[in-house]
């Protein structure tokens, strides 16, 4: 008889012995879902229809029931590893009595149901969804029309009418800038953004910027700056020097 | 022996009683007696006396239809004498085929729930998850929260529908826990026995 060749039918697999532990190293069948207690009541069976007692095929079983044991167990309870295995052997006895106790009651529970269904299976009793009509909360008690119209009437009347203005966004326009920026640039070579827009709003700041990126895009200047939160430095490219009288102005080009 | 049937129209709990048993035939779960007493606008103990009236009209050698406290409420449910003729034109999806797996699953729930799979599959020895779905899709379980922390594990617990189909009153009805696990300080002892071999 051989071993590997017992045929298997399990909830979780159907086939041969040998296939279920490839499936399982595999790692392509869940070792949790396998019941081993059906396969040794599997191989018992087995056994018993022979009359001569299969001692290799005993030995060999034994061994392979093992392996597929602990690898469950291990599987089942990865973190309880380093725990139980500092146990003494009495006190590992006795962790396992407790579970062994508890699953041989929830076992006999079981029973109990199972019994309690057999009692029971001459009751037949309507089935379905529960049809409950929504309830209301409450029940308003009768009310006075006068003070419902009058509460009506106040919440009819129209609210005044918000002001936006404060949304209005007011900033000067970026050309303001660029002509500030190149009146500075005649004069001087560089300049300090920082500076130059010192005491400025907020709104105004970010426009200056905006008109300086349009500066730099149109290659009148070069931006440069030592660290983050630096002073910006802005300095005139010598093209912007050499034709500055011929384009006093921000052009289309530049836009 | 048999008592009258008092159907006096014009006695008020008479009348109660006849709109409990209207509540009841159409309702399609038990009902609580606080429901009953909502239903009908009641006092709770009116309604009580009432569906003592109901229940002995409806009786067993009495009545095709028998009134019975079950999951916490009443219900009508047929008499076991016309069992076979419903079981020839019905079927029970809920209770056929519940396989071992699903009864130890359904005992585990049932006595420690609300627990989630993983607390079910270290009692077990066996992961649960085919077992729950299968007990979920029944309608005898349902989930009933998570375990605390970030993604804790669903919890689940039995429904009335558990109590009604096992005839339970409620789920103070199931055995004690100490009264089962027959054997249990016998394998104590046997396993002390060979951790003691172990140590010697």
């Amino acid at each position: 008889m051989l071993v590997r060749e017992l045929e298997l039918d399990l909830d979780a697999f159907e086939g041969p012995f040998d296939l279920l532990l490839t499936l399982v190293l595999k790692e392509e069948l869940d070792l949790a879902e396998v019941d081993v207690a059906a396969i040794v009541l599997g191989f018992v069976e087995r056994l018993a229809e022979r009359d001569r007692l299969d001692l290799d095929a005993c030995g060999e079983f034994l061994v392979l029931v093992a392996a597929l044991l602990e690898l469950k167990a291990r599987g089942l309870f990865p973190e309880e590893d380093a725990e139980l295995s500092e146990l003494e052997p009495e006190e590992a006895a006795e962790e396992l009595a407790r579970r062994l106790a508890e699953y041989r009651r929830m076992k006999e529970a079981a029973g109990w149901l199972a019994e309690r269904l057999h009692e029971e299976r001459d009751r037949f009793f309507r089935l379905g969804p529960a049809p409950f009509a929504p309830r209301p909360e409450h029940r308003l008690a009768p009310q006075d029309s006068d003070v419902l119209a009058g509460a009506l009437r106040a919440l009819a009347v129209e609210p005044p009418s918000v002001s936006l203005n404060h949304m209005a966004l007011r900033f000067p326009p970026v050309a303001q800038f660029l002509e500030r920026f190149r009146a500075v640039l005649r004069r001087r070579a560089r300049f300090d953004f920082d500076a130059e827009v010192d005491g400025l709003s907020r709104v105004e700041q970010a426009v200056a910027f905006l008109a300086l990126l349009e500066l730099r895009r149109a290659n009148h200047v070069s931006i440069s700056q030592a660290a983050p939160f630096a002073p910006i430095r802005v300095t005139r490219t010598e093209e912007t020097a050499a034709t500055n009288e011929r384009t006093p102005a921000w052009n289309v080009r530049s836009a | 022996m048999e008592r009258p049937l008092r159907l006096v129209v014009a006695n008020p709990l008479d009348r109660l009683a006849r709109t409990i048993e209207a509540l009841l035939v159409v309702a399609a779960a038990p009902l609580s007696v606080d429901e009953i007493a909502a239903a009908t606008e009641e006092e709770p103990e009116r309604v009580e006396t009432a569906l003592g009236l109901v229940g002995d009209r409806y009786a067993e050698g009495r009545s095709g239809i028998v009134l019975e406290h079950v999951a916490g409420g009443w219900a009508f449910r047929a008499s076991r004498e016309a069992t076979e003729a419903c079981a020839r034109l019905f079927e029970r999806p809920v209770q056929r085929g519940l396989s071992q797996a699903a009864l130890e699953t359904l005992a585990i729930v049932a006595y420690f729930g609300p627990c989630t799979r993983p607390e079910i599959a270290r009692i077990r020895g066996v992961a649960a998850d085919s077992a729950v779905a299968g007990l979920v899709e029944r309608g005898l379980i349902v989930e009933s929260g998570r375990d605390d922390g970030v993604g804790g594990a669903v919890r689940y617990r039995t429904t009335p529908l558990f109590e009604r189909v096992f005839g339970l009153d409620s789920l103070s009805a199931l055995p004690r826990l100490d009264d089962l696990g027959d054997g249990i300080d016998d394998i104590r002892d046997r396993l002390v026995a060979v951790a003691d071999q172990r140590t010697a």
